[in-house]
């Protein structure tokens, strides 16, 4: 995808300001953390979650590497989940990241991306406390 | 002042186009209309709005406009490229009074073991519907009928010609230069699949044109280099040319009845005035004919002879085809409307510009009429 | 000149049109200007548009040290690498149906030599060096006995590197073999000496060098008489070789181009050099940059960088509105990785991005600084925010991590 002005400005507003950007210790407790893509697919996305004693998710991160679409879809992702059980999470649907953000037909992979990414971080963290 | 009487050949930049152009030729505006950033976007809007507008002049879809460096490439995209889509050597049907730059691709493909065969005109240069029987041999990969000659002005039936080939399928090319601009073009109406289109036919810049084809046209590009216009035309785009087109294109059809007004009347009083002079004749007189565009003869006085006297006397016309000009031949037009070599050699093309004024034609009936009355007089008579 | 939107380094797509050669060409677009048909003799009008079509002729062949009669007019550098690959592989198809290029060409020669390999001739595609650069002993390897043509770029447009033209054409002439060289990025910025080079046939573009778009011209030598079959055919213009009507004001704007480009040349390629040096300096200090092809043999105006650990299009939306190719600009309609950088086999991370950074006269210092700082921004907000760059910080290659793929 080469026009940029298929974008919507949701899109352009996450890219330029994404949220929660940054890593939480993947060893810490009630952290879960998903990553999925590769390099060579040309996106690669990082969520990661810490859960509170009630299962709740109390704070998210997220690093992308890949176009805007990509960037946008963890940053609203990321957003969107903070508060919610990871049940609440894990019912979430790519559908609905792509709604918000409006993603051109070319862009539909980086919403299933970021969902592969939140099922991989609710079930690390599910793994690590049956775990502990 | 010297007077311009061969708009045939090429016309004077309206001064509206030039400035729809100026931007894209000194700026601010640059950038290849191919490129991803703004620069880049701009210049393909202007693009497509002049695609637009050469769609709407001919009524064909701007899908369907491919730009090329002008006529001459158009003629020869439209004919090489159908051949080469072909499977193999075939058929080609060209009308026998086609430009240059249509005969002479055709002719590089019968040297490739194509059979080029000429659709024969009547005595006034119209084409005789009734000459082919498209029932009879293998169907033509392509069929030629320019909608305008460009050296006697004759208009052709195109819309006819395509009809009858249109139950087989065979796709009919038109050669529309001269015509846009003095007549109604009418891509979509007259059922051709390709057309050939000049800008500065119609006081748009030299160096651009197009070929309009439909979808359902099968043929393969003459350059390569890129996906540029639909992968039928590589290169970077005459951007400034572009807009220039699109400007001429659209500015030329909103006048048109304007312009064919003025111009059929300057060929009226021209007319008139030639029939006056001993031993004139008028190629394709009985024809209906292009509003711009009177080719005639003085009996006696060679075609080159005029062309000098009137070129001493500041009028710039010519013979025929500014492609060909001092070969000193008998014009194939001519001579496929069974016109007597001697006297097809006397041809002299005038071809007015809504631009040109009464005074100018009367300056050019005095010098005929001086140069009848005195060198060409003791030429031998033809 | 950067009035425009944003700041515009693009010149290796399309340059700016030089206000005088602007002002060459609308002198001919109006009413007492020079509008007639430079093929009609019969009369003043079209005589003086001949007059100026053969003084641009003569501009262009001095710049390139040519004789005005080899030169062809053109719609531009495609159509003049259409007919000189095209029209000599016709041409001489009774001596040979072998040809060679390189895997770095531009679109224009490369879709032409495949054209004739669908006509059945066949083609040797070079790999160049890493630093991009033809080995001329690689390039004799690869001739054969029915080899007719050899097609090298002088400066590729994507990276800017300068072949030996001279090293690739005195290995052709030796064998018996044609040489064409698409000239589009070099003439007018680089000497060229068609005099003393072994060169047959050199195309040029007038709007890479602050002419128009729209036309270009193809040198075809005199002697020893270089041939080709037409492949626009209809008026027998330009000797045969190429027909149609002879856009006046084109050619008289790339021949004020090309005479303005010989006039100051030296001044553009130290303007260009210092400009060079100042954005290279920009990046001296941001790790996981690398310039693309060979580091001094290169036009000073073509600046190729690859970004390591940023991808491509976030790189390009990040960096706007400073006007830049993420590759050819005929290719960038696609944002797959750009086959030149590809041929140099570079070991090349996993993933990374690159920029074509191409500026010259109009280009200011304070244009290169916001390009610098731009692009600096946007590379390290994108690190910042990569998963790959936060692997490589923790010492991870993520070339050696074991990616599940899905």
């Amino acid at each position: 995808m080469i026009d940029f002005e298929l974008y919507s400005p949701a899109v352009l507003e996450h890219y330029e300001r994404p949220r929660n950007v940054g890593a939480l210790d993947p060893e810490a407790p009630g952290v879960g953390t998903g990553l999925v893509g590769s390099p060579q697919a040309g996106d690669v996305v990082k969520l990661q979650i810490r859960v509170d004693a009630e299962d709740r998710i109390v704070e998210t991160r997220f690093k992308t590497y890949g176009c805007a679409a990509a960037i946008a879809a963890g940053s609203w992702l990321s957003e969107r989940i903070e508060g919610l059980t990871l049940d609440e999470a894990e019912a979430l649907d790519s559908r609905e990241i792509a709604e918000a953000l409006a993603l051109p037909a070319v862009k539909m992979h980086c919403s299933v991306l970021v969902e592969d990414a939140l099922r991989a971080a609710v079930a690390d963290c599910r793994r690590r406390r049956a775990g502990a | 002042m010297t007077v311009y009487l061969d708009n045939n050949a090429s016309t004077v930049l309206d001064e509206r186009v030039l400035e729809a152009m100026r931007p894209y030729l000194a700026g601010p505006l640059w950038g290849n209309a191919s490129s991803l950033h703004r620069h880049g976007r701009v210049m393909r809007s202007a693009v497509e709005r002049a695609r637009e507008q050469v769609a709407r002049a001919v009524n064909a879809h701007p899908d369907q406009v491919i730009f090329t460096s002008g006529g001459t490439e158009s003629n020869n995209l439209a004919v090489l490229g159908v051949a080469a889509a072909a499977p193999g050597p075939g058929r080609l049907l060209i009308s026998a009074v086609e430009h240059a730059s249509l005969r002479e691709p055709a002719h590089a493909l019968a040297r490739r073991g194509w059979r080029v065969e000429e659709w024969p005109v009547d005595g006034e240069g119209r084409l005789r519907l009734d000459a082919v029987d498209p029932a009879c041999g293998p169907a033509p990969a392509l069929v030629s009928v320019m909608a305008a000659n460009n050296e006697n002005g004759v208009l052709q039936p195109v819309a006819e010609a395509a009809a009858l080939w249109r139950p087989l399928g065979v796709p009919v090319h038109c050669d529309a230069a001269q015509a846009l601009g003095k007549v109604p073009v009418d891509f979509g109406g007259w059922g051709v699949q390709l057309m050939t289109l000049s800008a500065h036919k119609l006081h748009g810049p030299q160096g651009v044109g197009a070929l309009v084809v439909s979808q359902g046209a099968v043929l393969r590009p003459l350059l390569y280099g890129g996906r540029h216009e639909r992968g039928l035309r590589p290169g970077t785009e005459n951007v400034a040319g572009i807009v220039g087109f699109g400007a001429a294109a659209e500015l030329a059809v909103a006048e048109l009845a304007e312009r064919a007004a003025r111009m059929a009347a300057l060929r009226e009083r021209f007319e008139a005035g030639l029939r006056r002079l001993p031993g004139a004749v008028i190629f394709g007189d009985g024809a209906e004919r292009l509003p711009n565009t009177v080719q005639f003869g003085l009996r006696g006085c060679h075609g080159e002879t005029v062309l000098l006297q009137l070129d001493r006397a500041g009028i710039a016309v010519s013979s025929g085809s500014a492609c060909h000009s001092g070969v000193n031949q008998p014009s194939h037009v001519l001579l496929a409307m069974g016109v007597a070599p001697e006297l097809a050699l006397t041809a002299v093309r005038v071809s007015f510009s809504p631009r040109n004024r009464a005074e100018d034609v009367d300056r050019l009936l005095a010098a005929l009429a001086e140069i009848t009355a005195t060198r060409c007089a003791q030429e031998t008579p033809a | 000149m950067n009035d425009g939107p944003g700041v515009y380094l693009d010149y290796a797509a399309t340059t700016p049109v030089d206000p005088r050669v602007a002002e060459a060409m609308c002198a001919c677009l109006t009413g007492d200007g020079v509008f007639g048909n430079p093929a009609s003799r019969s009369h003043e009008y079209g005589r003086r548009a001949l007059e100026k079509v053969e003084t641009a002729r003569e501009q262009v062949a001095a710049l390139v040290g040519a004789d005005p009669r080899e030169i062809i007019w053109t719609s531009g550098a495609t159509e003049s690498d259409n007919l000189a690959i095209k029209g000599a592989a016709h041409f001489y198809r009774n001596k040979g149906r072998h040809l060679v290029t390189v895997k770095t060409e531009h679109k224009a020669v490369l879709d032409s030599m495949r054209q004739l390999e669908r006509e059945g001739y066949r083609v040797t595609y070079l790999a160049p060096q890493p630093d991009g650069l033809v080995d001329p002993e690689a390039l004799r390897a690869a001739l054969r006995p029915d080899t007719v043509l050899v097609s090298i770029m002088h400066v590729n447009n994507e990276i800017g590197v300068i072949q030996d033209i001279a090293a690739l054409g005195a290995v052709c002439h030796e064998h018996g073999v044609l040489f064409h060289v698409d000239a589009a990025q070099s003439a007018g910025k680089l000497p060229i000496d068609l005099d003393a080079l072994p060169v047959d046939l050199m195309s040029f573009s007038a709007h890479k060098v602050y002419g128009p778009k729209g036309v270009g011209a193809l040198y075809v030598r005199r002697k020893p008489r270089v041939r080709l079959e037409a492949q626009i055919h209809g008026g027998g213009h330009e000797r045969g070789m190429r027909s149609g009507t002879l856009p006046t004001h084109q050619i008289v704007g790339m021949g004020a181009a090309f005479a303005l480009a010989g006039a100051e040349m030296e001044r553009d390629l130290a303007h260009a050099r210092a400009l060079r040096r100042r954005l290279l300096g920009g990046f001296a200090e941001l790790p996981g940059v690398y310039l693309n092809g060979h580091p001094e043999r290169c036009l000073p105006g073509i600046v190729n960088l690859s970004f390591d650990y940023v991808e491509g299009e976030s790189l390009l939306l990040g960096v706007r509105p400073l006007a830049v190719s993420s590759g050819s600009a005929c290719t960038s309609a696609s944002l797959e990785p750009s086959y030149v950088l590809r041929a140099l086999g570079r070991d090349n991370p996993l993933a990374h991005s690159s920029l074509r950074f191409s500026f010259g006269r109009f280009t200011r210092e304070a244009d290169i600084d916001f390009a610098v700082a731009r692009v600096r921004a946007t590379v390290e907000r994108l690190r910042a925010l990569s998963p790959l760059w936060e692997m490589v910080e923790q010492g991870i290659d993520p070339a050696r991590y074991h990616w599940a793929t899905h």
